[in-house]
């Protein structure tokens, strides 16, 4: 079902951790929708020197982490905000359908750090929330996207409207 | 390196003795049953002989009531639809649960379409049915209860001849889902009292392709495959003779092997149960721990997600099953999870463990100590984690 590449990410992933005293901190997705991914960032002369990552999901999406992990190091900035969703599921040799919404939590989480970073530069409080609150409220603050054409939709949706598939399960 | 298939509920592999008989079913290259010569009578003594067997394993003392299908998702079909058409003029209100099969969700919505109504009742925390709710349930349009007999996902077994006391005085008729019991624990239509039973022959490895109903004589039911006259005029189409075949031996040796194989089931969950604590921590099993399949074992292990899980198990020759949302290709986690009340990011993290007749004993700490290096390395990936350390 997952490609070679996925597999090998998914096996043996690349920067797996927490930067201590990151510079730039992004958290994407929440337990309820199945994927929660958090990038780390430590940067050096507007280089991403070091980049770690911690997620909680399925093979797809902690292979998409790792990718992302290997795209995003040593770029600068500006090149990092280049980074597409495409951009990892294409390194990944591709993603199933069902499954590209994942590499867009990846990519959000590293735009989220960027922008996180650059705030925190220019003296705008880190809006990282903790752990436990996410863990207790991300029901409600959490956002979830269909599996098959990945547009913003309900938790408790059924049936997707924009790619008319049953989001219901599949046995 | 040999795998441990703990993933029986996906599929049962053929014993040895149905290959055997379906080989031969090949070569002797039966005819049709309906058939009035002697290639046709041939194969309706092998048809009768399947039937009868079939009929055992259920204690059904008349063969006549088996009807054989294409397997469980055409029987569970049958059942639900062809009941609601034939009781259309009687009323067109049905009773459900919240956690039965989608084969049961699916009719019913598609039912519901055609102007049926209805009522699905909810289940407590073990999964269990509360009789007196199908009770309240029923009205004056009620045609028939579909209540599984147990659960695919949590193994809990339903109060089915309570319910069916229920029914039986409301002349209501009363649908069971056996697909997961049948084959695997004794089943005796007579003292259970449903009206029509569905199964499957997989689940006793048999064949895939092929099941079956038990429908009680006198039940008010439509054929949904027009066609034929076989299968007493209940269900057309030429028998899936190799297929039947292989069942009725499955079905058989099932019916011989019942206790053995109950008792070697219960072994292995019990000794999962007991030692499961040993290797890893922070989990929940989901079910009722008595009213329950023995051959399964369903566990939310908490911070991680299930799919991972059983590609990791995978790496280290272990196969198992999950009902995480991320698995089943939809963004919720498994509807039966939702109804016991397991906490949604906690339903990610189900792991589904399900026995059979090959598994041993020596499997049991190879599979746990598998578990437990896949928990350390997803936990140690896990975002989640860090409150918990």
């Amino acid at each position: 079902m997952y490609s070679k590449t996925v597999m090998d990410h998914f096996r043996n992933p690349r920067n797996v951790g927490v930067i201590e005293k990151a510079d730039g901190i992004g958290e994407v997705g929440n337990p309820i929708c199945g994927d929660m991914m958090t990038i780390y960032l430590d940067i050096e002369d507007n280089i991403i020197k070091d980049i770690k990552f911690q997620t909680f999901g399925c093979g797809s999406a902690i292979a998409v982490s790792s990718m992302l992990s290997e795209i995003a190091r040593g770029k600068t900035l500006e090149e990092a905000k280049k980074i597409t969703n495409k951009d990892v599921a294409d390194a990944l040799e591709g993603l199933p359908q069902n499954k590209l919404h994942c590499s867009n939590l990846g990519a959000d989480a590293l735009q989220m750090a960027i922008k996180d970073y650059e705030n925190r530069k220019s003296g705008v409080a880190p809006i990282i929330p903790s752990m436990k609150d996410i863990h207790d409220h991300g029901s409600k603050d959490g956002q979830c996207y269909c599996p098959y054409c990945d547009i913003e939709i309900e938790r408790d949706t059924t049936f997707c409207d924009a790619c008319n598939s049953s989001l219901e399960e599949d046995h | 390196m040999e795998t441990i298939n703990f993933d029986h509920i996906s599929a049962n592999p053929l014993l040895p003795e149905v290959k055997a008989a379906m080989i031969e079913a090949i070569e002797s290259d039966y005819g049709n049953p309906s058939s009035h010569h002697k290639k046709g009578d041939q194969a309706a003594k092998a048809l009768d002989v399947a039937r009868q067997s079939v009929a055992a394993l259920l204690n059904c003392t008349n063969p006549k009531e088996i009807v054989f299908t294409s397997g469980g998702t055409e029987s569970i079909n049958h059942a639900i639809k062809g009941v609601a058409m034939a009781n259309a003029s009687k009323g067109k209100h049905i009773i459900t649960s919240n956690i039965e099969h989608n084969s049961v969700i699916k009719s019913l919505r598609r039912l519901k379409g055609q102007g049926y109504k209805v009522t699905s009742v909810s289940v407590d925390s073990y999964g269990r049915v509360n009789p007196d709710e199908i009770k309240n349930a029923i009205t004056d349009e009620t045609i028939l209860v579909s209540i599984m007999h147990s659960n695919n996902e949590i193994g809990t077994i339903q109060p089915i001849a309570q319910i069916a006391e229920i029914t039986r005085a409301k002349k209501i008729i009363l649908h069971t889902d056996a697909v997961d019991s049948v084959g695997i624990i004794p089943m005796d239509v007579q003292a259970l009292g449903a009206d029509i039973v569905s199964f499957a022959s997989n689940s006793f490895y048999g064949p895939t392709g092929v099941g079956g109903l038990y429908i009680s004589r006198g039940t008010r039911i439509f054929p949904i495959l027009d066609g034929g006259a076989q299968e007493g005029n209940k269900r057309a189409g030429a028998e899936n003779m190799i297929g039947i075949i292989g069942m009725g031996v499955a079905a058989q040796i099932a019916a011989e092997k019942m206790d053995e194989r109950t008792a070697h089931f219960k072994l292995l969950k019990d000794k999962l149960l007991r030692e499961l604590p040993d290797y890893i921590d922070e989990y929940n099993f989901n079910g009722h721990m008595e009213e329950s399949l023995p051959n399964l074992l369903s566990v939310s292990i908490k911070y991680i997600e299930g799919e991972s899980v059983v590609l990791m198990l995978d790496d280290e020759n272990v196969a198992a099953s999950t009902r995480s949302a991320c698995a089943s290709g939809s963004l919720r986690s498994s509807h039966v999870l939702q109804s016991i009340g397991v906490d949604y990011a906690d339903a990610q993290g189900t792991l589904l463990v399900s026995f059979g007749i090959d598994n041993t004993e020596d499997e049991i700490p190879k599979f746990l100590e598998a578990l437990k290096r896949t928990v350390k390395t997803l936990r140690d990936i896990s975002p989640l984690c860090r409150t918990s350390n």
